[in-house]
């Protein structure tokens, strides 16, 4: 196979955001020899669009705040779907991965007294969130940078990984090829750690970029392992909607921990009337309640007020949001009015940066002076490779995974602020797992020429065959799950949905594009197409079964959720005869944390 | 829609290439990102150009967007006078791969010889906001090199091998103005990274879409801290004197 180039390596990482580089810097500081393989420049991932912060139980706020807090609320959030060993060991982890940020160069705000700032997120019962500005990410990311390319971790940088290659069932490296020239590259593991995040580009309206089409999940999928909580996938509240060059771009959670207030176009705080009956008690009963819950917020002192509606968790407020337009009060563009501009504009500038910055030169909107136009965009996956909470060990031996492309760490919602954690927790677990197998692999990983020959084969045929313009099919795909796999769901709209997204199918496998292989988008996307049908079916699929509301999975014709439904994960496989998905019984919870949901009643 | 707009993109590689024309129609709050990803998605669908974020956070679509260093995401059409051509190059500074994509592969070797942030030991971790405001200006660096495109030192006189450029000085006044970091990375700026070669035109401050003051608040204080380290008399008579490296 010395026709194409060749690398040999214990360790790979497929992806550059949060989860991989702290994978990465993990498996080479256990001494693998570890790469990164990316689709994009390095640092330039989907991590760098994280805004508001990191979730973690530093007590720098809020003494009383806990790990065991830290997973009640996430377990909350998560409907009670989460692995609870992953939702456990993420709040007992996440602040010590946050203090090795700071060790490692990150610089977060801080409190008064010198420590790491935190601010208040929906979902969270104390203020968590370890931030910069409205731009943690960006934060996050730099640092995992510096600190990868210093420890000598080789990079792969727009280079994208086709298909896995396995030797018997064990996954022993990766096909992939160079975006620049369009060459082919093998590359040899002992160990693969997939960190490629999630599938946003399944819809239209999306927080996400061209690189979110679920690459890790259709991977893992089609290398054997199973995908678990597909039919979740989190739909922001607060996007933009308006310029429509704009639409779906994140509008950040901080607004709203900041003091964002919702308002429909009659001028109605609106999501007091959206919460939940059980949760009522944990919300400001008047709007002068609010008030004083911000104002000790902002001054940094303690109230037993408590917080404004706004901070409801993200499925709720995205249901509130779409109810209201739905119902004709939305704003002149199809939205909720998002209102800091009561603030003082200097503390909004300092805070919310750049939001300021974002809807000014973006939408002719000083924030400080006018409300944000916002509304539900595509923006995050539950769902994605079952995985050994301890390793991050797929059930495919050599295969590893971490951050969005991986299921099980939060259920049927995420809380805002848990993905920066859940990468940096999780990461490490993924690379160290990956490390320990690497080491216990004593032969030289094989690889089998016809596999080589038919990923290649595969890759190059959009240039042989006739067929439509990848782009033209992609807005196919986008609007088939808009219709019918989105916010509000019911069993007509998603057999629908299932049987259109059936006959794309043999669109996707005919796509025709022309030019060169160098840096080819056109190439790239016929590419993608192939996974993101993947994930769009797992979504379907598992959204059919799963005959309930619950978290951000909404069914109009089942509104209530369903006790025995909350006992399972529906799990889809690859078998002979195409996409199974079945549900498979939540991992049970032990006595010790069970008492910790009695103690608080 | 609100009408039609004329642009023309670069199309080409190493060994050359051409405007070519292409009509994108207009809606409101249109930005140039936006037209080249109609254009794709319309007729030429191996038009080859680097996005990410499209909020200007990831720095990956810089491009010469009539003529003037911008980020795709963050240019409106409507900036432009109605009827005006928008010419649409990759940056200058760097070598084209093909279409808007260049290499930029220097910058990341450039940020291999910078020394990590090295926090001094026993020390407590412990500073405040106004410690930190500086640096965190610093940190915004969306790594997009539209300073390092503009700047005459590699962008007329090519000394790519001898001057590290402002992305790079930003990086290291991070890093120097940590209140942990432990090293002195000013031998590096005068020796290796030529901070001598800027003469302080101030085209990188123009340019940066984070509004970050990269001579004001990065480069002349680095310039200074390179004097008072190497070039003060008062301090090397001392060094001289006492055989200790810091007053």
């Amino acid at each position: 196979m010395d026709k194409y180039e060749q690398h040999d390596f214990d360790v790979i990482v497929v992806g550059a955001g949060g989860a991989g580089l702290r994978a990465a810097i993990e498996a080479s500081a256990m001494g693998a020899k570890t790469a990164i393989v990316c689709k994009s420049l390095l640092g330039k991932a989907h991590t760098v669009m994280a805004e508001g912060g990191i979730a973690a139980a530093l007590a720098h706020v809020d003494a009383q705040d806990s790990w065991q807090t830290h997973f009640k609320d996430t377990m909350k959030g998560g409907q009670f779907l989460n692995h609870w060993k992953m939702a456990m060991l993420h709040a007992q982890e996440a602040p010590d991965r946050v203090r090795e940020l700071e060790r490692w160069g990150a610089v977060f705000d801080r409190t008064p007294d010198g420590k790491i700032l935190q601010r208040a997120f929906g979902g969270h019962t104390y203020k968590r969130l370890a931030h910069v500005g409205d731009r943690t990410g960006l934060e996050l990311i730099r640092t995992l940078q510096d600190r990868g390319v210093h420890q000598g971790i080789d990079v792969f940088m727009e280079c994208t990984v086709h298909r896995l290659l396995k030797d018997g069932d064990r996954v022993t490296g990766a096909l992939a090829y160079w975006r620049e020239t369009g060459r082919t590259v093998v590359f040899r593991a002992k160990a693969i750690v997939l960190a490629t995040g999630g599938y946003g580009k399944c819809w239209k309206v999306t927080s996400n970029s061209w690189e979110y089409t679920g690459d890790g999940h259709a991977l893992a999928y089609e290398a054997g392992a199973e995908l678990i909580d597909m039919e979740f996938f989190q739909f922001h509240p607060t996007g933009m909607v308006w310029p429509p060059g704009v639409m779906g771009l994140l509008v950040t959670e901080g607004v709203r921990g900041e003091g964002g207030l919702l308002k429909n176009s009659n001028g109605e705080r609106f999501m007091w009337k959206y919460l939940p009956e059980d949760k009522r008690k944990d919300f400001a009963e008047t709007p002068e309640e609010a008030k004083r819950w911000l104002d000790a917020t902002l001054a940094g002192t303690q109230t037993a007020d408590r917080r404004p509606p706004e901070l409801s968790t993200r499925d709720n407020v995205a249901r509130a949001i779409y109810t209201e337009v739905k119902e004709g009060r939305g704003t002149p563009h199809g939205g909720a009015w998002l209102d800091i501009s009561w603030l003082d504009p200097e503390r909004v500038k300092k805070k919310l940066p750049s939001m300021y910055h974002q809807f000014k030169d973006l939408a002719d909107v000083d924030i400080t002076k006018q409300a944000m136009e916002v509304g539900p965009t595509a923006h995050y996956a539950m769902g994605g490779m079952r995985v050994d909470p301890d390793t991050g060990a797929t059930t495919i031996p050599g295969l590893f995974g971490g951050g969005e492309c991986t299921g099980g760490m939060n259920g049927a919602n995420r809380l805002g602020g848990n993905s920066l954690s859940d990468l940096i927790v999780f990461g490490r677990r993924a690379g160290a797992g990956a490390a320990e197998f690497a080491k216990k692999v004593s032969e030289k990983p094989a690889v089998r020429d016809e596999d080589i020959e038919a990923g290649v084969k595969n890759l190059m045929a959009p240039f042989e065959r006739q067929g439509e313009d990848p782009y033209t099919v992609h807005r196919a795909l986008q609007e088939i799950m808009g219709k019918y796999v989105g916010i509000f769901r019911s069993e007509a709209d998603l057999q629908e949905g299932l049987k259109q997204l059936q006959a794309l199918k043999a669109r996707i496998g005919s796509t025709h594009v022309d030019g060169s292989v160098m840096y080819n988008p056109g190439w790239h996307l016929a590419r993608d197409l192939q996974n993101l049908i993947v994930t769009a079916e797992a979504t379907c699929r598992g959204a059919i079964l799963r005959k309930e509301s619950r978290g951000a999975h909404s069914r109009t014709d089942f509104p209530k959720p369903h006790a025995q439904l909350g006992k399972v994960n529906m799990c889809a496989t690859k078998t002979p005869d195409g996409m199974q998905v079945a549900p498979t019984p939540c991992p049970e919870m032990p006595e010790e944390l069970r008492k910790l949901f009695e103690d608080k009643k | 829609m609100i009408g039609e707009c004329t642009f023309r993109v670069f199309r080409g590689d190493r060994s050359g290439g051409d405007l070519k024309e292409y009509k994108v129609p207009v809606e409101t709050g249109m930005v140039v990102l936006d037209a080249i990803h109609w254009i794709q998605a319309h007729g030429a669908p191996d038009l080859a150009c680097r996005w990410n974020c499209k909020a200007a956070k990831c720095g990956s679509c810089s491009a010469e967007v009539n003529g003037k260093p911008r980020l795709m995401c963050k240019t409106r059409l409507d900036d432009f006078p109605q009827g005006e051509t928008i010419t649409v190059r990759p940056i200058k500074a760097f070598p084209v791969i093909r279409d808007l994509v260049t290499d930029v592969k220097s910058n990341f070797a450039m940020a291999r010889k910078i020394p990590a942030f090295t926090p001094k030991k026993d020390a407590e971790w412990k500073w405040f906001q106004e410690d930190i405001d500086r640096v965190q200006e610093f940190r915004k660096c969306i790594e997009c090199f539209l300073c390092q495109n503009v700047c005459h030192v590699l962008r007329e006189h090519g000394k790519h091998a001898e001057f590290a450029g402002p992305a790079f000085f930003v990086r290291v006044a991070a890093l120097e103005m940590h209140p942990m970091d432990d090293l002195d990375r000013t031998k590096l700026l005068k020796d290796q990274f030529g901070l001598g070669y800027c003469n302080i035109t101030k085209c990188c401050t123009e340019v940066c879409p984070e509004d970050i003051h990269i001579t004001d608040n990065a480069i002349i204080p680095l310039k200074e801290r390179v004097v008072d380290n190497h070039y003060d008399p008062v301090v090397m008579a001392w060094r001289w004197i006492t055989g200790k490296k810091t007053v």
